[in-house]
């Protein structure tokens, strides 16, 4: 929708009636899959509907008097001014009523902190701004990867068309089994973040140092999407998180190829590149990674510039260095966790010859392993 | 006090020196005011951004510096200060006082205030920025993670904290001490009540909040850990003091719009407040309620259930109290006769908006809910329905209805009720399509949003505006009013006003009540 | 009680001794308070900082419940840090053993501190650790690597529907806090 046609229809809904704003936007809370999910949809409705109701009661006097008590109609004002029944009444009844509430909202309470029996459990760690997902396994394989926003900045500064989920798209989502309680285990690496999908209501803060944990089964298959609602830094509007709930048997299968894909990226490391595919594949993760806070041109941001930088130009184990282990009390992390070993050395070779830092310096998987090694 | 029955002096000496409690609230209504404005123009680089999806104007660190200032600016420079102008002009009037009790130190805690902002201005052009941690100030964002510029901050926190504190002790002690004769607790006006209340809080949470800066400077500088998990701290720990400091900070902005409230509605329903003493019973009742609630803006940090389970009773409690306030006024209305003069106008807008802002609360109190409510919109349409129409349009509606007192002269009414219906349409506009956003899912404190928010958001950025707009027009009036507007000399500008600043000459002279008035013993309370 | 014949002087002196009173009060009851508590309730699955004396007591060997570990870096922290057993299946009231492992790969000298967790958060108060690499700092030299051990017992009145327990570590890099602590003695 153009700007201008979207400006005439806020316009326009503004000025003639709220309903055409309404239209097809969502208004309100969504029940989600989730047995908790409807439960809770359940009780926002029952206490807004007490809410409606009394509002509509309070108001509705207030109105009358507004109209039939105005001084314009020669009313002569009534001198009343305190009554004790009244008071114990007005009293008496909201607590009453409150008590009606408390009732359901304790059951629901309660389930959502039944977090036993689980089946699958989860570790999510928030970083600034992505997130990483640790599939904890009984023998100490752990699957674990991190969930980056795949927006591209082209779509953010708007040089290029919004894509359907604008904001709400990751490069890799987080995969979970249907029909099974999983149990989330949430903490963070830096700041506090909080880990939010309304459609399974799911949200749990990310604190550091400190475990958190919440679960849920999600009966259908489906991907679902959340944002990170904890403000932990400038790009805490950019980390978002998208679950695929998928059969146990695709679960199952995505599962192998994780393991595999393991196996294949220290395969992968022994093997050379050449420095084309070393910059293609770079490029990539400089856009995924390093771009938010270097730069598109290298030229930096809330990270130092990488174009011309003393650390890009100069020794190629000082950059490694940087890239692998971050620099302590920075933004800068320590990716050497975080990307493999191929991708370390694809990203660096870039920085290297990108942006105007021409020194032709080639960087290998191997390169990175060794340099890990010492 | 040799000067005392000389006039003001002249120039800029009478502003700087001055001990005149008239003075003093003048200065404080009028820097409260301009922060307002500044805070206001912070809101409006926020929705100019997020008129679109997309970053178009402002980097998303810069908008965070945005939603924070603006946060702060408001609450400790805007909504605070302007209501201890209030108090300032009126609480002596109102029982009978020739001053405050404390002239000199009120002096001070009006003038060290904008030193503090200065301090708190000036962080928007140090490196790294300003605070972009947010008004709550979570640590460790706002310690290990954040700008250099924190420091200035902490400091800047202090001075305003240490400038409450001592508003707060002056008026203490004018009301406990300066009440005239005959003007027993119970006969005073629900005003200087709920202000009494309110310092109290004042006095016992300032200290807890300045606590809470004190040892993020000694995080951030000499090497403890009270809020870093690596010494053995807790970053959650900073969260239960920041609340315990800040949910009675929420009252003790809205118990002086509830007094605000309770003297308009009267004087233009012409008859009594009804249930003055339960009025006074539920602020005090919402005063000793608020120190065990704080818990409420933390149900997703993972407390145990018990702790959930006592936070959300207390919490849900506290409507009790509210809703008796809401039955009151409305009673006081029934069977009055009424006018709408823009006073009024503004009180009954705040009884509307407020007591939906009210529900919206007891809709977040319910802590399994809240897990879908915290930190989206929904919170944010939530305390802007409270703070906004709750205590600035009772602090518009108490200029309007003190201005011909203060100034002698008539505001222009037409205007007046000009300016109250853009406020509240634009006002509607801006804030009630954040529910809408929020229950759908948009987080808060984002500088860029899913394309699903886009018309709400737009809807919002344009209400925003207009509302922004009308305090340009309010401006107007106000200036125009004490510039050129119509001489009033009635003792009693409003027939159904009551109280002992009615008394007094209109303009009201620079010192009143150098002889305590004589009060009716048969007359209730004003 | 009276603090000054003049009333205003005697208001103002209380009120001052309410404010310094509630400044105090933020550091000698809340911080230590917050601490009892979550000591005591395992808010934040907070576990006690001090080795658990062992009372002698019998092993419940029909139930077992899961012990799984989890090691996490802070922020920049480059060490290598696991458990050597991700999980165990133990029996409430039986000490048991397992070790950590870290390695540091930087060239330099560095110093961690593990901070423990667990989860649930209502288990804390059940899981007793006699022997804890966390109760220490951690040096390190450069290149090195090391077994951190913990000893454990799992009290027997863990309630009846807690089944796992997670025990997570977080490693933080403290060199710099230890250093300075030199440096300015």
């Amino acid at each position: 929708m153009s700007v201008v046609k979207r400006i005439s229809n806020a316009l326009a809904a503004v000025a003639v009636l709220p309903a055409v704003a309404l239209g097809d936007n969502q208004v309100n809370m969504s029940p989600g899959v989730t047995s908790i999910g409807a439960e809770i949809y359940d009780l926002h409705m029952l206490i807004m509907i007490i809410c409606v109701v009394i509002g509509i009661g309070v108001f509705g006097v207030m109105f009358y008097s507004i109209i039939y008590h105005r001084k314009s109609r020669g009313v002569v004002p009534s001198q009343f001014h305190e009554s004790t029944k009244v008071e114990v009444a007005w009293t008496v009844v909201p607590f009453l009523i409150l008590i009606g509430m408390a009732v359901p909202a304790t059951s629901t309470l309660l389930e959502v902190y039944d977090n036993d029996d689980a089946e699958l459990d989860i570790l999510i760690t928030g970083y600034q701004w992505k997130w990483k997902y640790e599939y904890l396994d009984e023998n100490g394989e752990n699957v674990s990867f991190f969930s980056n926003l795949a927006t591209p900045q082209e779509e953010i500064y708007n040089t290029d068309q919004k894509g359907e989920h604008y904001l709400l798209e990751v490069d890799e989502p987080l995969v979970i089994p249907v029909n099974t309680k999983v149990r989330f285990l949430v903490t963070a690496n830096d700041v506090i973040h909080s880990w939010w999908v309304p459609e399974i209501a799911v949200k749990r803060d990310a604190i550091p140092g400190f475990i958190n944990e919440t679960w849920t089964k999600v009966p259908e298959e489906g991907i679902y999407r959340g944002q990170c609602t904890e403000l932990c830094g400038a790009y805490h509007g950019f980390m978002p998180v998208v679950v695929h709930a998928v059969s146990r048997e695709e679960f199952d299968a995505w599962m192998g190829s994780k393991r595999a894909d393991k196996a294949a990226q220290v395969a992968a490391s022994a093997v050379d590149l050449s420095l084309d595919e070393l910059m293609t594949r770079g490029e990539s993760v400089y856009n995924s990674q390093c771009l938010a806070c270097h730069g598109a041109q290298g030229e930096g941001g809330v990270g130092k510039a990488i174009a011309g930088s003393a650390i890009a130009l100069g020794d190629v184990g000082a950059h490694l260095d940087v890239g692998i282990k971050g620099v302590a009390g920075t933004a800068m992390q320590a990716y050497g966790s975080q990307l493999s070993d191929v991708d370390m050395a694809a990203v660096i070779t870039y920085q290297r010859n990108a942006f105007g830092n021409n020194t032709g310096d080639v960087i290998q998987p191997s390169d990175v392993v060794n340099h890990k090694q010492g | 006090m040799g000067d005392h029955h000389h006039g003001p002096a002249k120039g800029i000496t009478r502003w700087l020196f001055t001990t005149n409690h008239k003075d003093i609230g003048t200065m404080y209504l009028w820097f409260s005011f301009a922060m307002f404005i500044l805070g206001g123009t912070f809101a409006m680089i926020i929705r100019a951004e997020l008129f679109q999806p997309g970053m178009q104007l402002v980097e998303p660190g810069f908008f965070n510096q945005m939603t924070t200032l603006h946060g702060l600016v408001m609450v400790f420079g805007a909504i605070m200060p302007s209501f201890v102008g209030l108090a300032n002009w009126l609480i002596p009037m109102m029982i009978g006082a020739p001053d405050m009790a404390l002239p000199r130190m009120n002096n001070w805690s009006f003038w060290i205030l904008p030193p503090g902002f200065l301090m708190l201005a000036s962080t928007l052009f140090m490196e790294g920025g300003a605070p972009a941690f947010g008004w709550t100030f979570y640590a460790p964002l706002s310690t290990t993670y954040a700008a250099p510029s924190v420091t200035f901050f902490i400091f800047a926190i202090h001075v305003l904290g240490a400038s409450s504190i001592m508003g707060s002790i002056n008026i203490i002690a004018t009301v406990m001490n300066m009440r005239a004769p005959g003007m027993t607790y119970m006969k005073m006006p629900l005003f200087v009540w709920t202000w009494l209340i309110t310092a109290f809080l004042l006095v016992a949470v300032m200290p807890v909040l300045a606590g809470a800066v004190t040892m993020m400077l000694m995080d951030i500088h000499f090497g403890t850990s009270f809020f870093s998990a690596a010494g053995g701290g807790d970053p959650v720990l900073f969260q239960h003091i920041f609340w315990f400091f800040g949910h009675p900070e929420v009252y003790i902005i809205i118990l002086p719009a509830f007094g605000v409230v309770s003297q308009i509605i009267p004087a233009f329903s012409r008859k009594p407040l009804f249930g003055y003493a339960s009025m006074v019973y539920a602020t005090a009742s919402i005063a000793f309620l608020s120190f065990i609630v704080w818990a409420h803006h933390m149900y997703t940090v993972g407390m145990p259930v018990a702790g959930e389970l006592f936070f959300m009773y207390a919490t849900m409690l506290i409507a009790v109290p509210t809703g008796v306030k809401v039955f009151n006024w409305i009673t006081t209305m029934w069977r009055g006769a009424l006018s709408f003069e823009t006073p009024m106008l503004f009180c009954i807008g705040f009884l509307v908006l407020f007591t939906i802002g009210g529900f919206t609360g007891l809709m977040l109190s319910i802590a399994p809910v809240d897990f879908q409510y915290h930190d989206t919109y929904f919170v944010v349409a939530h305390f802007h329905y409270v703070m906004v129409a709750g205590a600035v349009f009772s602090m518009t509606a108490a200029v309007y209805y003190w201005l011909p007192k203060w100034s002698g002269r008539m505001y222009n009414e037409t205007m007046g009720k000009v300016h109250f219906w853009i406020s509240f349409i634009g006002f509607n506009i801006t804030f009630f399509p954040q529910h809408f956003v929020g229950l759908a899912g948009m987080p808060r404190r984002i500088p860029d949003y899913a394309l699903q928010f886009a018309d709400f958001n737009m809807m919002s950025s344009i209400g925003a505006f207009i509302y922004g707009a009308s305090q340009i027009l309010f401006l107007y009036n106000v200036l125009a009013t004490i510039i050129a507007g119509k001489k009033v000399t009635d003792e009693k500008v409003w027939d159904g006003a009551e109280g002992l600043e009615w008394t007094v000459p209109t303009p009201a002279p620079y010192h009143t009540f150098e002889v305590p008035p004589k009060l009716d013993p048969a007359h209730a309370h004003g | 009680m009276r603090l000054s014949a003049d009333p205003t002087t005697d208001t103002v002196l209380k009120l001052v001794t309410v404010v310094v009173a509630m400044f105090a009060f933020v550091f000698v009851v809340m911080v230590p308070l917050y601490n009892v508590l979550c000591d005591a309730l395992g808010i934040n699955g907070k576990t006690s900082a001090q080795a658990y004396v062992a009372a002698p007591a019998a092993v419940d060997t029909e139930r077992s419940v899961t012990v799984q570990f989890i090691a996490t870096n802070n922020d920049s922290m480059p060490w290598e840090f696991r458990p050597q057993v991700t999980s165990m299946a133990v029996h409430p009231g039986a000490a048991n053993d397992t070790v950590f492992f870290a390695a540091n790969p930087t060239m330099q000298h560095m110093v961690a501190q593990a901070i423990p967790s667990v989860s649930p958060a209502r288990a804390a108060e059940y899981f007793h650790k006699t022997e804890c690499f966390c109760f220490n700092q951690q040096p390190l030299e450069g290149q090195s690597d090391t077994l951190m051990p913990l000893q454990f017992i799992v009290d027997q009145d863990l309630p009846k529907d807690i089944k796992t327990i997670t025990l997570s570590y977080t490693l933080f890099d403290v060199t710099d806090r230890v250093s300075e602590r030199i440096a300015s003695r």
